[in-house]
């Protein structure tokens, strides 16, 4: 099984043509970035400068709007063409209408209840188990129909890794917990460097490279969800869907996974549920906004780059979540 | 005197506060006779197989073959103890995997109704007299093919399959579903997570329900009676022959009546007790400890 990113480039028609138009700072962006997007992806490089660059070049994070404007342009992963979720009889999410970025940390927040977890499983099919779960609307995977009755789940997970809410490693030693997956998946090559190549992915490596062979129960809160990420990213997915990563974490843990979350976007395109909008402030290019409308169903209220939706929110109910004075 | 008390009263009972209390000690003492009735049967019964059968042990008791012609005078239980140790062998290897699988169904891939009538089934399986068991197999197999230790596995079998299968049930069914989820968004397939994630995590409980169950098999009078009860009492091997085996050489033993014979049979039944007692209380033991250790 192929996964190179060429090919699911190819596949994603609605992306194709959009990338090689280089922006106003593209051939600086492409000289400072260049040698780093060429290792990192097969599908050609990218001149665009990532807003995680920018931070890490010590500009600020609010950068100038051509840059950021620059984004619509970006090749898309994810469009949500009013999506509705339904359980049974009860309306969960109705009429979400988005595109989430090729390697932009999407964030979506909003208050509990609202459906932006029910979103974010939607991408991954991780609903299907559910009783009653239905899909209105249009979800494409660079152009696939995600539900599409010949889409595979399997296939679909295999491609969209999900880390959960509360860390789930498997009672097994930390290295069967990353190379279980792999071996399923036909991975079988060069297993140890697979493991180590994600333990370092995921800031993990060197706390615990003396003992892959011991229980991975026995590692702390913080670590067990990096060995999560860790798991995740072993398979080389394309997209990582993070569901409140941190909300069980201590503040130096979350730290730890939010400046991970930094360095995965530059491979993985990832879609960050969080209740903590300084969280979302730290990680996210773009910020979705999920509530309750009227009849007490989930939507999206308003979707914008990350410090636009914080700064400048368009709509009152934004701002009244953003500044706490919700409900 | 008035329902509400004055609270510038002692605090002494008052009331009907002392009827009460009454009532409570007499409730809470009659479940404790109740309690220390059932553990003093089983003391009981073990103290008294001890005392009868103890006596019998021996080396040569554990080995020897009763004589033929007058069985009971002299010798021992050995060809017996094999018998049931290969019946009980035979059993487990059909009912675990016929087990497990049915639990594995019921917890993994069965819709909600088809499994609620399985899992019915699967009770009132458990409950079937084992006499009605020993029949079906005899009117199936024996009667057709004669006496066999195979037809005594299979009637064991059947007895182990509910006490496995419920079992291993309750083992798959702690598996917490955080497990699933994690194996789900790794793009492995559901049986590959059944191997790799939910076996391994429920093989305390699963090994622990296969050890309870054969030892339930060991002690299993009805379902071996009518389908490997051999005329021989010497060792004996063939599984398609009939085998000699604890509880029926019991019975056997019982029904010759002559002091040394009736002896020979408490001493067989003690030494089943003791196994059987040790093996469950070994296989808790065990289960307890090890998912202490993988903190489950």
């Amino acid at each position: 099984m192929s996964l190179s990113d060429s090919s699911l480039v190819g596949a994603g028609s609605v992306a194709a043509g959009t990338e090689a138009a280089p922006g106003s700072e593209g051939a600086a962006g492409a000289a400072a970035a260049g040698g780093q997007a060429a290792a990192e992806q097969t599908a050609g490089v990218r001149p665009r400068v990532r807003l995680s660059e920018r931070i890490a070049a010590g500009q600020p994070a609010t950068a100038p709007s051509v840059n950021r404007t620059a984004a619509v342009e970006r090749q898309v992963v994810f469009q949500s063409r009013n999506v509705s979720v339904d359980y049974g009889e009860k309306r969960a999410i109705d009429s979400v209408t988005m595109d989430i970025n090729r390697n932009y940390a999407t964030a979506l927040i909003g208050p509990s209840g609202c459906g932006k977890t029910t979103f974010l499983r939607c991408l991954n099919r991780m609903n299907d188990s559910i009783p009653g779960f239905s899909l209105g609307g249009e979800l494409l995977y660079h152009g696939h129909d995600l539900y599409d009755a010949r889409a595979n789940r399997v296939e679909v997970r295999r491609r969209i890794g999900m880390v959960f809410q509360k860390p789930n490693p498997f009672p097994k030693s930390i290295y069967d917990n990353i190379a279980w997956a792999a071996r399923n998946l036909g991975m079988r090559d060069g297993m140890d460097e697979r493991v180590e190549r994600a333990l370092r992915g995921a800031a993990l490596w060197d706390e615990v490279k003396d003992r892959l062979k011991s229980s991975a129960m026995g590692l702390s809160g913080g670590q067990q969800q990096r060995l999560c990420i860790a798991r995740s990213i072993a398979i080389e997915p394309d997209v990582l869907l993070l569901d409140e990563p941190a909300s069980a974490l201590d503040p130096i843990a979350t730290a730890l996974i939010e400046d991970l979350i930094h360095e995965l976007k530059a491979r993985y395109t990832i879609v960050i549920v969080t209740h903590n909008m300084q969280q979302a402030m730290r990680v996210a290019d773009k910020t979705a906004f999920f509530s309750l409308d009227e009849s007490r169903i989930g939507t999206l209220i308003e979707y914008d780059d990350t410090d636009k939706l914080f700064s400048r929110p368009a709509d009152s109910r934004t701002r009244d979540y953003i500044t706490g004075q919700f409900g | 005197m008035s329902a509400i008390p004055d609270p510038t009263y002692a605090l002494t009972a008052s009331g009907n506060l002392r009827r009460r209390q009454a009532i409570s000690r007499g409730f809470v003492a009659a479940t404790i006779a109740a309690a220390t009735l059932a553990v003093a049967v089983l003391i009981m019964l073990v103290y008294y197989a001890a005392k009868q059968g103890v006596s019998q042990l021996s080396v040569h008791f554990l080995t020897a073959t009763l004589p033929p012609g007058s069985p009971g005078a002299s010798g021992g239980i050995g060809p017996a103890l094999a018998g049931t140790a290969e019946m009980v062998l035979m059993a487990t290897i059909i009912a675990l995997p016929v087990g497990v699988l049915t639990a594995l169904y019921l917890a993994e891939f069965a819709s909600p109704r088809v499994g609620k009538v399985v899992q019915t089934g699967l009770e009132q399986m458990a409950g079937l007299p084992t006499i009605i068991i020993g029949m079906f197999i005899y009117g199936l197999v024996t009667l057709h093919f004669g006496q066999s230790a195979i037809a005594g596995a299979l009637a064991l079998s059947i007895v182990e399959v509910p006490l496995i299968g419920r079992a291993s049930l309750e083992a798959i069914r702690r598996v917490p579903g955080s497990l699933r989820e994690a194996a789900d968004a790794l793009g492995v397939a559901r049986w590959r997570t059944v191997v790799g994630v939910i076996l391994p995590t429920a093989s305390n409980g699963i090994v622990t329900a296969t050890i309870l169950a054969v030892a339930r098999a060991a002690g299993e009078t009805a379902p071996v009676l009518l389908n490997s009860n051999p005329s021989t009492l010497g060792y004996q091997f063939n599984p398609l022959q009939a085998v000699p085996n604890v509880p029926v050489e019991i019975l056997t033993l019982l029904n010759l009546g002559y002091p040394s014979a009736v002896a020979k049979a408490w001493g067989a039944a003690f030494v089943l007790i003791v196994a059987i007692l040790a093996i469950n209380i070994g296989a808790r033991v065990w289960l307890r400890r090890s998912e202490r250790k993988r903190g489950l």
